[in-house]
């Protein structure tokens, strides 16, 4: 079972040797990455549950704390215990006030999807801050899009308004060429970054025409804070 | 390759400079182009290849009597595989944004050749102490090659360096440095001044030259 077997190079060695070296290092292998992979579970989970509280947080200025709501059948909101799908965060602050919704959305980008949070106030019935949770957009070009002070300007007061029947928004959000932003729900894109900037006005259209008129309809399902 | 009057800080120092796996072997092409857009990047891809480089070294040499030679590529991988899943699992422990940044490629190392290079080249036919000197030269001659390219087109591409801010607004950033094309150029302009260098020594010592081109072939 020792290398003297192995010793002589004329001797090609049994099936028996070889079996031996790559099932047992298999074996030893498997159980090295179970083992790792079981330690680094939990601070993996929490890692990604703080980035998150992080976005919202950052999507909601006046926020301190947040509960985490889905559309049940009814198309009422209820609270979620535990993981799951989890869409709408409902943020308060400190006296347990709600002072927004954050949503999360995701779309097609340039390379990849691209997968954000948005800060919703009922107050100003606008979108009042984004972060890009996951994106692969082009390094040094598409990725300004989460970088960019200009760009992110656009969405301090994004206009979300619903028409009168309270149906759908009352004005599309809609991308416009860098520098002809007018109105409030224009969103001015990034010279360069065409594609990836386009694909954020329309991530966050899709998700507010969907979003909002449900929220409004329903908005004392998240009063209930803590 | 190695001879035995090659002390194991030899077997360490010749990875750093004289052979250095990026500027003189020109291996691992793959991760030194794609991940050195930024020094942060560059430096975490090549620390990460370095302990994946030394682990698999030392497994391997230890192993070296107990595996076959006609599997011995399929049991390399094996053990490199295993290493590149434990540094991934890791990374993404300690940090979110660095995995989401380093993305594919900490998989892909599993296939850097310049790993299997070493385990099939050196280890398995060198003590376990020498394999671990050549693994950690050869690494930090690899993180030391990525973060010169990584440096260089943070600075020029983004004008920071490790997100820093180095210049005044008015610097316009040349944003084809970030771009894949600039890893090129970057490339190509780090082996033309190590092969200046070459050629300047072997003009001054024409005989120690020769004996360095020997040993990189």
């Amino acid at each position: 079972m020792s290398s003297h077997e192995l010793a002589s190079p004329a001797a090609p060695p049994s099936i028996w040797h070889m079996y031996r070296s790559m099932v047992g290092i298999g074996v030893f292998c498997g159980l090295l990455i179970v083992t790792v992979f079981q330690v680094t579970r939990p601070v993996i989970e929490r890692n990604k549950a703080e980035a998150l509280q992080e976005a919202i947080l950052h999507v909601l200025p006046a926020a301190s704390t947040s509960n985490a709501y889905r559309l049940a059948d009814d198309g009422a909101f209820e609270v979620l215990e535990g993981d799951g799908e989890q869409l709408v965060y409902a943020g308060y602050d400190a006296d347990g006030k709600l002072v927004g919704l954050a949503v999360e959305a995701q779309g097609m980008g340039y390379q990849d999807v691209i997968a954000l949070i948005y800060g919703y106030s009922f107050t100003e019935d606008a979108i009042i801050g984004i972060q890009v949770l996951e994106s692969k957009e082009t390094p040094g070009l598409g990725d300004k899009i989460e970088s960019d002070p200009e760009f992110l300007s656009n969405f301090e007061r994004l206009d979300v308004s619903l028409t009168d029947d309270r149906s759908k928004l009352a004005n599309p959000i809609v991308p416009v060429k860098h520098g002809t932003k007018s109105n409030p729900w224009e969103v001015d894109g990034i010279t360069g970054a065409t594609i990836s900037s386009v694909a954020i006005a329309n991530i966050l259209d899709r998700s507010a025409q969907y979003w909002m008129p449900r929220i409004g309809a329903n908005l004392s399902d998240f009063q209930g804070g803590e | 390759m190695a001879t035995p009057t090659k002390s194991s800080t030899d077997e360490f120092i010749k990875g750093l400079w004289k052979e250095n796996p990026v500027f003189v072997q020109v291996l691992g092409m793959c991760p030194v182009l794609a991940v050195s857009n930024t020094a942060m990047n560059a430096l975490a891809m090549g620390l990460a290849t370095a302990f994946v480089l030394v682990m698999s070294n030392i497994v391997v040499s230890s192993l070296r009597s107990f595996i076959p030679k006609q599997v011995r590529i399929a049991t390399y991988i094996l053990i490199i595989a295993t290493f590149v899943t434990v540094v991934d699992y890791a990374i993404q422990a300690v940090s979110l944004d660095l995995y989401k940044a380093l993305g594919a490629f900490i998989s892909l190392i599993v296939v850097n050749c310049l790993i299997l290079g070493r385990a099939e080249a050196f280890a398995s036919k060198n003590t376990v102490g020498r394999s671990m000197m050549d693994g950690l030269g050869m690494g930090i001659g690899f993180a030391f090659a990525l973060f010169c390219l990584g440096a260089v087109r943070e600075v020029l591409g983004a004008g920071s360096l490790f997100g820093a801010q180095l210049f005044h607004d008015s610097f316009q950033d040349w944003v084809v440095m970030i771009l894949p094309s600039g890893g090129f150029f970057t490339l190509a302009g780090w082996l033309l001044l190590f092969n200046w260098l070459k050629q300047r020594k072997a003009k001054r010592e024409p005989t120690a030259a020769l004996g360095l081109s020997k040993e990189v072939a």
